[in-house]
């Protein structure tokens, strides 16, 4: 980012490079939209070159550029105009017609029909059920992997806020995909006996 | 540790990103209770869940728009290596604000108004002092001085009229 800030501009496509497909698919799985996301990440590469001259070393260039990423995906939600794309638990994957998601209880064994859904529908799904803030911590802890000290900065709280905030979502998630989880622990335990 | 405490470090825990003493004490909590033993399992096993979320790839012209609009930024204006930074400027603009205000308001201010007035009065004294204004034969001896019309007086029957002496004086 220094040499970008020095005039460099085959470093901003360096830049580019790396960074494009992270912040797409974190962006995607902010605000539901694949055509949406990638103009959001557009507009973050822009003011990231737009404000290269005032770049500062102070904190790592992921933390600036999520926390830029983060700002513009939240305000975009919360502008509605990706309303028509809110989704419930209940409603059928993209691409299905009128079959609801059942999502079988937890103590439920999961049956055949289940596991022949689509899995990462669920999955996705699941996770934009989440509250916005919450939906970014679990993304950027378990997608980008990042520390909970440069989460806490992308999202402006404290570590032990964030840590609660973390909970809270994969509470949630193990709940919501309980049907996963057990199918999951279920097989490992299977493999387990039979090693 | 109870449960609640170990909920708020159970993510950290499991992350391998616990301190020791509260991996200890976690560990040693899960060994005695089956509900956090069963969550910290079910959430591992979420994690393993979670990596099945498809990964998208960026549409293939979206390096092109990105340089497209790159190029299509306005280049810098002449006068912005002068404000490079908005923050900068101001800064630099309350400085001048405050040095201006120190200078009107400064003692050292003071003292020099007083300084000048005490030289003046002084170079006032030394003027009025000075022999050549008080030496009465230069002033009636002036050319310009013997064309005004003499007075007589009782001792020595001439005198310049009150005016050029208040002039010399």
């Amino acid at each position: 980012m220094l040499d970008v800030k020095a005039g460099d501009d085959s470093s901003f496509n360096s830049l580019l490079q790396k960074y494009r497909s992270p912040l797409v698919n974190f962006l995607y799985r902010m605000v539901r939209d694949t055509a949406t996301a990638e103009d959001l990440a557009q507009e973050v590469f822009l003011r990231v070159y737009r404000a290269r001259k005032q770049y500062t070393p102070s904190a790592k260039f992921t933390t600036w550029l999520f926390r830029i990423a983060t700002n513009l995906a939240l305000n975009s939600v919360r502008d509605g105009r990706y309303q028509k794309l809110s989704i419930s638990l209940d409603a059928a994957p993209d691409g299905e017609d009128s079959v609801p998601l059942e999502l079988p209880a937890r103590e439920l064994r999961i049956d055949q029909k289940m596991i022949e859904r689509d899995r990462t529908e669920l999955i996705r799904k699941a996770v934009w059920a989440l509250p916005e803030k919450q939906r970014a911590a679990v993304l950027l802890h378990k997608y980008e992997e990042m520390d909970y000290a440069e989460i806490a900065k992308v999202l402006e709280c404290s570590e032990s806020a964030l840590k609660s905030l973390l909970f809270r979502a994969y509470e949630t998630l193990r709940v919501q995909l309980a049907p996963l989880v057990g199918e999951s622990i279920a097989r490992e335990a299977g493999e387990g006996r039979a090693s | 540790m109870n449960c609640n405490d170990v909920s708020k470090g159970l993510v950290a825990y499991l992350d391998r990103r616990a301190n020791s003493a509260d991996r200890q004490e976690i560990e040693r909590h899960l060994t005695t209770c089956a509900d956090c033993r069963t969550r910290a399992e079910q959430f591992r096993a979420l994690w393993g869940v979670m990596d099945e979320m498809p990964v998208i790839e960026p549409s293939f012209g979206f390096d092109v728009r990105m340089r497209q609009r790159v190029a299509a930024e306005p280049a810098r204006k002449w006068f912005e290596w002068i404000v490079p930074q908005p923050r900068l400027a101001l800064s630099a603009a309350l400085l001048a604000v405050v040095a201006v205000w120190m200078v009107k308001t400064s003692p050292v201010n003071t003292h020099f108004e007083a300084t000048t007035a005490s030289a003046q009065q002084e170079d006032f004294n030394a003027i009025k002092n000075l022999d050549v204004l008080e030496n009465y034969d230069v002033v009636t001896t002036m050319d310009a001085l013997s064309e005004l019309a003499p007075v007589a007086t009782p001792d020595n029957g001439m005198k310049i009229q009150d005016t050029h002496n208040a002039t010399a004086e």
